[in-house]
């Protein structure tokens, strides 16, 4: 059981459709929608706690993993921020015919522009292809941590889950 | 000078002990070495997991806010750049150093030992040069200090904190050119692991240290694979380029006044070492002196303030400030906290450690 995860610290597809948090991809096609890459049995709920629509169950036990309830989510993003773990995203898979609408959590600075075309990373912080910013939120209740979303090409948006900027303070490889 | 309840330690789980006591009217004297108090929590500038019920989600250093706010209402006093260099009398009086370099002697007729935990370090050759420090020490320097070390780090040791200490060394705009790790798997939580990968940091478990070298500081280091056996593989060696190295290899309980002072200690691995043995109420073999936080058990800053808040209700009783039943009944709530806090797969080695400590208690 999450081996991959256990081992390089990076979910493989499977260990990443087996959670309960993490909709299908016909779901993200439908519509802006969590994904919570959260696999293991921590005891931490703020997610659950910030959902507007009660779209994330966890329930008395807060080891348990979260359940997301993709009907119920607006893909509002609240959440993003109020994950500790920032294990959570928005896809929106029918963003555009062609492109999908992707929202991470941010901490790094400077943040980057509204047009900026920036690199999209996968979960091993590789380079796969370009991203176009399309929003930036931040605020008062997301404490520092601002919410950046950005379009990629659709059959990349359950691979890309962060950015580099050119000349931002990251790893440059 | 004199006091009712003397407190060592200004972490979260001396803050929590204060605020408990106090509200009950006890007079709370805490003494911290360091010029500002706060423990850890001043560095941790990362959202804390845990329930909405623990300040989940907020960042350590604005539950640190919020705790001493909290101890300023209620009047407690607290001694800061002064250190505690003995206890005397069964834990009647300590010996306090203050910045100045004066002494004093503080009375108390409770006392509570909330000093923490110290950084556990690694002997490999060239451990002594300068540019080798703790990751603990390293998020100090940057987030409370305002001082990167380096510019390029290898992070040994892949549990929270080095997984954290990485993601904010990168923050800070250090680069961290791999995250190593002696064992198969990640020590630390995926979440945190996830986070760092998904920045381009390498994690090479199975791998350790074998030498740093560089003249008057780092300038190196060559990392290997190792074995099952945990030795390193022939030829598997790889030189890396780096000013500094980052040790997180776990902490140690730091006990000293505790033993010191005559307190009954035990060696359990899962609580980080020697380790003061005490009781539900946070009391050690000796009446009247508690313990609370890392000093009993290397955990968290959520336990830590849980078992805060135990001491502080247990000497404010035995000080007469609060109801047998009262204190019974606020203590029950706690436990209860507490256990929901090491009910995860995650906190199994330190619930057993803790259960094992407080049978050691009953049968000395
Ligand atoms: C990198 C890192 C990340 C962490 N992340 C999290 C997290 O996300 N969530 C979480 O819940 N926990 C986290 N923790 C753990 C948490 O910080 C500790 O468990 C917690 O701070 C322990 O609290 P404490 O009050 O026992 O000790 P401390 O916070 O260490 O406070 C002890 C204080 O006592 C002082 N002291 C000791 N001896 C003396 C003396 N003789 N005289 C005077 N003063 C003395 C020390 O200087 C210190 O200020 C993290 C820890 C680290 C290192």
């Amino acid at each position: 059981m999450l081996n991959m995860l256990r081992s390089s610290g990076v979910l493989s597809e499977q260990e990443l459709m087996e959670l309960p948090g993490v909709p299908s991809m016909e779901l993200v096609e439908k519509g802006p929608v969590a994904v919570i890459e959260c696999a293991e049995m921590i005891p931490c709920n703020p997610c659950e706690a910030c959902c507007p629509t009660g779209a994330i169950k966890i329930g008395d036990d807060i080891n348990n993993l979260p359940i997301i309830d993709a009907v119920k989510c607006t893909g509002c993003g609240l959440c993003i921020a109020a994950c500790p773990g920032l294990a959570i995203f928005v896809v929106n898979g029918a963003h555009t015919k062609s492109e999908a609408l992707v929202s991470i959590p941010y901490e790094f600075l400077p943040l980057p522009n509204i047009g900026d075309q920036v690199e999209a990373l996968d979960r091993q912080g590789k380079k796969v292809c370009m991203a176009k910013i399309v929003q930036i939120r931040s605020s008062k209740k997301f404490d520092k941590t601002a919410i950046v979303s950005f379009t990629i090409p659709k059959e990349r948006c359950m691979e890309v889950r962060h950015i580099r900027l050119s000349g931002g303070m990251q790893r440059k490889q | 000078m004199e006091t009712e309840l003397a407190i060592v330690g200004s972490g979260p789980a001396g803050l929590a002990a204060a605020i408990e006591a106090a509200k009950t009217g006890v007079k709370v004297t805490i003494i911290d070495e360091n010029p500002r108090p706060g423990g850890q929590l001043f560095k941790q500038i990362h959202k804390f997991f845990g329930s909405e019920k623990h300040k989940a989600g907020i960042r350590g250093i604005d539950i640190g806010h919020e705790l001493l706010e909290q101890c300023e209402k209620l009047n407690v006093q607290i001694f800061l750049r002064t250190e505690v260099w003995a206890v005397f009398d069964n834990g009647k009086a300590l010996g306090l150093k203050h910045a100045n370099n004066t002494t004093e002697k503080l009375n108390t007729r409770k006392l509570i030992l909330a000093t923490g935990a110290i950084e556990n370090p690694l002997a490999f050759p060239g451990w002594t040069l300068p540019g080798v420090l703790g990751a603990g020490a390293t998020q100090t320097l940057m987030n409370l200090h305002r001082v990167l070390p380096g510019q390029r780090v290898l992070m040994v040791g892949t549990g929270n904190v080095g997984l954290i200490v990485s993601y904010q060394l990168l923050q800070a705009g250090a680069d961290v050119v791999a995250a190593i790790d002696i064992l198969p798997q990640i020590g630390g939580w995926g979440v945190h692991a996830s986070k760092i990968r998904r920045l381009g940091i390498p994690i090479l478990t199975s791998h350790t240290i074998k030498e740093a070298f560089g003249n008057n500081e780092v300038k190196g280091a060559v990392i290997a694979r190792v074995g099952q056996d945990n030795k390193v593989i022939p030829e598997t060696e790889r030189t890396l380029e780096i000013d500094t190295i980052c040790i997180a290899v776990g902490l140690s309980p730091m006990a000293e006044l505790a033993q010191s002072a005559g307190c009954q200690t035990i060696h359990i691995a899962e609580l980080g070492g020697w380790t003061p043995m005490h009781n539900k109420r946070m009391e050690t073999t000796i009446k009247g002196i508690y313990v609370a936080g890392d000093v009993c058990g290397v955990e968290e800053a959520s336990t830590a303030m849980e078992e805060g808040k135990i001491s502080g209700i247990a000497a404010a009783e035995s000080l007469g400030y609060l109801q047998r039943g009262k204190a019974k009944e606020l203590m029950k709530e706690r436990q209860e906290s507490l256990n929901a806090l090491r009910a995860g797969p995650f906190a199994t080695q330190s619930k057993l450690g803790k259960e094992k400590l407080i049978e050691r208690f009953h049968k000395c």
